[in-house]
């Protein structure tokens, strides 16, 4: 038997044949859409991501050219610029949003589900380590700075030539394989999964 | 009662944290949460006027020195020709924002007044204020990116300026203030159709 996350509504749910989903009848909220080797997919994908993560930060994001000269910048420029006098916070607050949580998402998840994956027992602590990824989830904002980027770009496109860098197209597709894995995430089954497995 | 983060039921007087996953159980009364929606609203809020009216660029080209603030900004990009950049700026650093706040002032208020009528538009609204408020973040981005890039000593150089801090603080307390409500309180006295 389960609760309906969002309006406690109670079902006793039948199993769901994979690749369906089953919405609440009331606030339709998706309670459960199991995938056929869901957590197998999801830990490549979040390898994957974190991967992309890496080459993202150290190779050059974007190079600006004007009147003669060249200015390359990585995305530690970018969070380094608000570094000095009243920005620092800012400066963490940028670097923690799109680098340190998404990265400490993927690890969260890899470390959750990998073991899992491979049908063996949980790891320690696995229950807290998930639900703290839960909770940064919307906090983490990779797709967000991409179309800030997108944004930027055009604002001095009249000033300067721009060309985008390799870690510019790292982040582009770190964006979309983190959509996908969010797409096999199913909380529910991971949850009950965690709980089955640690008895 | 129901854990609203994995569905786990629990007994009535439950326990303070879901067996399973360790969520806060939120269903004890008297609901708190919206005190808390209240606070981080009101904080975002306050934090929301500095945004609007200290620049946000610090442009200096050859010597002469700009400041722009968020509004001027949108208009600058309009000026330019590019209007589908502008509309995208403009929905997410200002029509976002400012119907964000309408949006969780009138969540708050009709939980309030215990308010039966419109359950599923309201739940509706309260899932899209969720979604979308973190996309307002994208201007502090589009200043990191813009400052970061254009250091050419004389030909050109951007600084952020003072609103950027603001801005990111008002997006953070008002994402908080969308966090900090519990949706059950909505459907609690409205709809009793079956399930």
């Amino acid at each position: 038997m389960i609760a309906c996350p969002t309006c406690d509504a109670l079902y006793t749910l039948p199993d769901v044949a994979e690749g369906a989903r089953a919405r609440c009848r009331r606030c339709h909220t998706v309670l459960t859409a199991p995938r056929n080797g869901a957590m197998t997919r999801i830990v490549m994908l979040a390898s994957t991501s974190f991967i992309l993560m890496l080459a993202a930060i150290f190779f050059p994001f974007l190079e600006l050219t004007a009147a003669g000269r060249t200015q390359r910048s990585s995305i530690m420029d970018v969070v380094l610029v608000f570094a000095d006098g009243p920005f620092v916070g800012l400066a963490i607050a940028v670097g923690a949003l799109i680098v340190v949580l998404p990265l400490l998402r993927l690890l969260a998840l890899i470390y959750v589900l990998a073991p899992m994956s491979f049908g063996w027992r949980p790891a320690r602590d696995a229950i807290p380590v998930f639900r703290f990824s839960e909770r940064i989830k919307p906090w983490s904002m990779a797709e967000i700075f991409i179309v800030g980027v997108a944004v930027a770009l055009i604002k001095v496109a009249g000033l300067a030539h721009l060309s985008l860098g390799p870690a510019f197209w790292a982040f582009a597709a770190l964006v979309l394989v983190v959509a996908l894995k969010d797409n096999f995430m199913c909380r529910l089954t991971i949850w009950k999964t965690l709980e089955h497995r640690r008895q | 009662m129901g854990c609203p983060h994995c569905g786990r039921v629990h007994e009535a007087p439950g326990p303070d944290m879901c067996v399973r996953c360790g969520w806060r159980l939120a269903a004890n009364v008297p609901d708190t949460s919206l005190q808390w929606v209240w606070a981080w609203f009101f904080a975002g809020l306050i934090a929301y006027i500095p945004a609007n009216i200290y620049p946000m660029l610090r442009t200096q080209s050859l010597g002469r020195t700009s400041e722009s603030t968020i509004l001027e900004g949108v208009v600058e990009l309009l000026h330019y020709g590019s209007y589908s950049v502008a509309i995208i700026v403009f929905v997410a650093s200002i029509a976002i924002p400012i119907g964000k706040f309408f949006a969780i002032a009138y969540l708050a208020l009709s939980i309030q007044r215990k308010v039966r009528q419109g359950v599923h538009g309201r739940y509706r609204l309260y899932e899209v204020v969720e979604f979308i408020g973190r996309w307002s973040m994208i201007d502090v981005f589009v200043v990191a990116i813009l400052a970061a890039l254009v250091q050419l000593d004389f030909a050109a150089t951007i600084n952020p300026g003072i609103a950027a801090i603001s801005f990111a603080l008002s997006v953070a307390f008002t994402m908080l203030s969308a966090q900090s409500f519990n949706p059950k309180t909505i459907w609690a006295y409205g709809d009793h159709s079956k399930t």
